[in-house]
């Protein structure tokens, strides 16, 4: 046989196969059913006026209505800011070699972890019933900082106290996960380069943990967008409690929630794509395909190479 | 005649209530190249990472040019070395380990320039010229901006020489470095070994590669079950052993 009979050499393509496909009649019947209860569902909603979609554009960019979405954002990013410090600070607390040290951080996520976010939120607005006066300074010794408890904890202080300290109890379980994840390799070519304890965790370990962190801090970051609803019961104008003062005057409860619904999704999901950037960002170097991009993901395409 | 660069006395190691090390006496003079063998377990391994600190010896004494590992001994006494000192002299001694250990999020180059800027307080620019430099040595001029994830196991091996290098070590440890690749990529890493040998390294290597302890070494030591079995020179010892254990071992893996 000569070489230049291998097949490689063929210059025609193979004409493609051409078979009867398989039926799937259960497929056809499930996509009926759903399709069905769906045309129901909008049918209602358009057909019923006490959807009142009037009253929704109507409210949709109400100054009081944008006012809250915004306490919302603040409330969002100064929580998980302060959640993700304590985290990261807790987290490597928990590796320390010193007992104590340890033990402190391991307590704080106990006790923060094993009682309800609203009991937390509550008891911040209330602790100027514990403490009049606030003072910050050596303990036992001259204070630094003295305040009235009533000026310091505020409405929102309250809030982001609430929402921040439990955050960061959540947030130092991710970010220890993220740490164990990091070959303990990694942290031995570190040292054996003389990088310091602390150098090694800057440049080596965080950097990778990043990876494993951050998924579940963009699920975090998502929840919190929703969990600021819960300080509404300590009447801060967020979103939620906006609309429910509205609500509360012109009795059109249903709009007004479908106002906040109508906010809160379009926050998530631009939460959402800022999470895919975020991501793509630190996961290089552990891909050798290229990463798939936003279209395929929302297609399901990339994993499974359908 | 100058001190050696190791000498071991005596050296015990334990994890819990095994006992790894049982009294490992030897020296390394400078510029030697020192192979250890051995079958796995008998405690090779142990002993390298015992050279730089990653573990601490229960007793015995071991000294890195002409210094104590992890103390200083002042009027017959004992002082543990406080962290900063310990990381000092680990700089001083660079370490390839079996699995490479590169940094995954950093190229070929940030690789090797980490250390450097952040231990000796480089400037960037000079770090990044003798990385490039370095890994041109070790045959990697067209790969410095490659992240390790592809690179081959071979490639990746020959930057993490480059990396411990740039550190100028006085000292190599080599863990079992051809150990996790595919037979075809050895023969690379072993030629950045060798040139590193002829430029006049002292180097420890723990190694199953008969040949280049032949070739390479000065010494060959022969270890089990946590003593030195025996050593000399790689002719006598690889052709002509005197113990039934090593005898047995190079038996198998010839």
């Amino acid at each position: 046989m000569s070489t230049s009979e291998l097949p490689t050499q063929a210059t025609e393509r193979p004409d493609d196969i051409e078979a009867v496909p398989v039926r799937h009649p259960w497929r056809w019947v499930a996509a009926v059913v759903v399709l069905l209860i769906a045309a129901s569902i909008v049918r209602s909603i358009i057909v019923n006026p006490n959807f009142g979609w009037h009253l929704v554009g109507q409210y949709l960019f109400d100054q009081r209505v944008l006012n809250g979405v915004v306490k919302t954002l603040e409330l969002t990013v100064l929580s998980m800011l302060i959640g993700v410090v304590l985290g990261v600070l807790l987290a490597i607390m928990r590796q320390s070699p010193n007992p104590i040290v340890s033990g402190a951080s391991w307590l704080y996520i106990w006790f923060f972890r094993g009682t309800p976010l609203l009991l937390q939120i509550y008891f911040w607005f209330n602790i100027t019933a514990l403490f009049r006066t606030i003072d910050l300074g050596v303990p036992f010794g001259p204070a630094i900082i003295h305040a009235n408890g009533n000026t310091l904890i505020t409405g929102f202080v309250a809030a982001l106290l609430g929402l921040g300290l439990n955050e960061g109890a959540y947030m130092a379980e991710i970010v220890r996960g993220g740490f164990l994840a990091v070959n303990e390799g990694q942290t031995e070519a570190a040292q054996s380069l003389g990088l310091s304890r602390l150098q090694t965790m800057r440049h080596v370990v965080l950097p990778q943990a990043m990876r494993v962190i951050l998924p579940p801090t963009g699920n975090e970051a998502i929840s919190m967008l929703k969990n600021t609803s819960l300080v509404s019961v300590i009447a801060l104008f967020e979103l939620l409690y906006t609309v429910e003062q509205i609500y509360s005057v012109n009795y059109k409860p249903i709009p007004l929630l479908i106002v906040a619904a109508i906010w809160y999704l379009a926050m998530t999901s631009v939460a959402y794509v800022g999470q895919y950037f975020i991501e793509r960002r630190f996961g290089r170097g552990f891909s050798r395909a290229e990463q798939a991009t936003m279209k395929e993901r929302w297609l399901g395409f990339g994993n499974r190479g359908q | 005649m100058s001190e050696p660069m190791v000498k071991a006395e005596g050296v015990h190691k334990r994890f819990g209530r095994l006992e790894v090390l049982k009294g490992i006496n030897l020296e390394v003079k400078r510029g030697e190249v020192m192979c250890l063998l051995g079958p796995s377990g008998s405690g090779k391994s142990t002993f390298l990472r015992c050279i730089n600190h990653l573990e601490k010896i229960n007793s015995g004494r071991l000294s890195v040019d002409g210094e104590l590992v992890g103390y200083r001994e002042s009027g017959g006494k004992l002082y543990e070395l406080h962290d900063r000192e310990i990381i000092q002299k680990r700089s001083e001694i660079g370490m390839v380990f079996q699995q490479f250990n590169l940094f995954p999020h950093m190229t070929a180059a940030q690789n090797v320039m980490l250390a450097p800027i952040q231990v000796k307080g480089q400037r960037r620019a000079q770090a990044r010229d003798r990385a490039v430099e370095l890994l041109g040595q070790v045959g990697l001029s067209d790969k410095v901006d490659t992240y390790p994830v592809a690179l081959s196991g071979g490639q990746q091996q020959r930057v993490a020489i480059a990396r411990a290098l740039a550190m100028e070590p006085k000292l190599m440890l080599f863990d079992e470095p051809t150990s996790a690749l595919d037979p075809e990529l050895v023969g690379d890493v072993l030629d950045a070994m060798r040139q590193l040998a002829h430029q006049g390294m002292t180097m420890i290597v723990v190694t199953h590669e008969i040949g280049f302890a032949r070739e390479v070494g000065d010494t060959v030591v022969f270890m089990d079950e946590g003593v030195v079995v025996e050593s000399g020179n790689p002719a006598d010892v690889l052709d002509n052993p005197r113990h039934s254990r090593t005898q047995t071992f190079l038996h198998k893996v010839l």
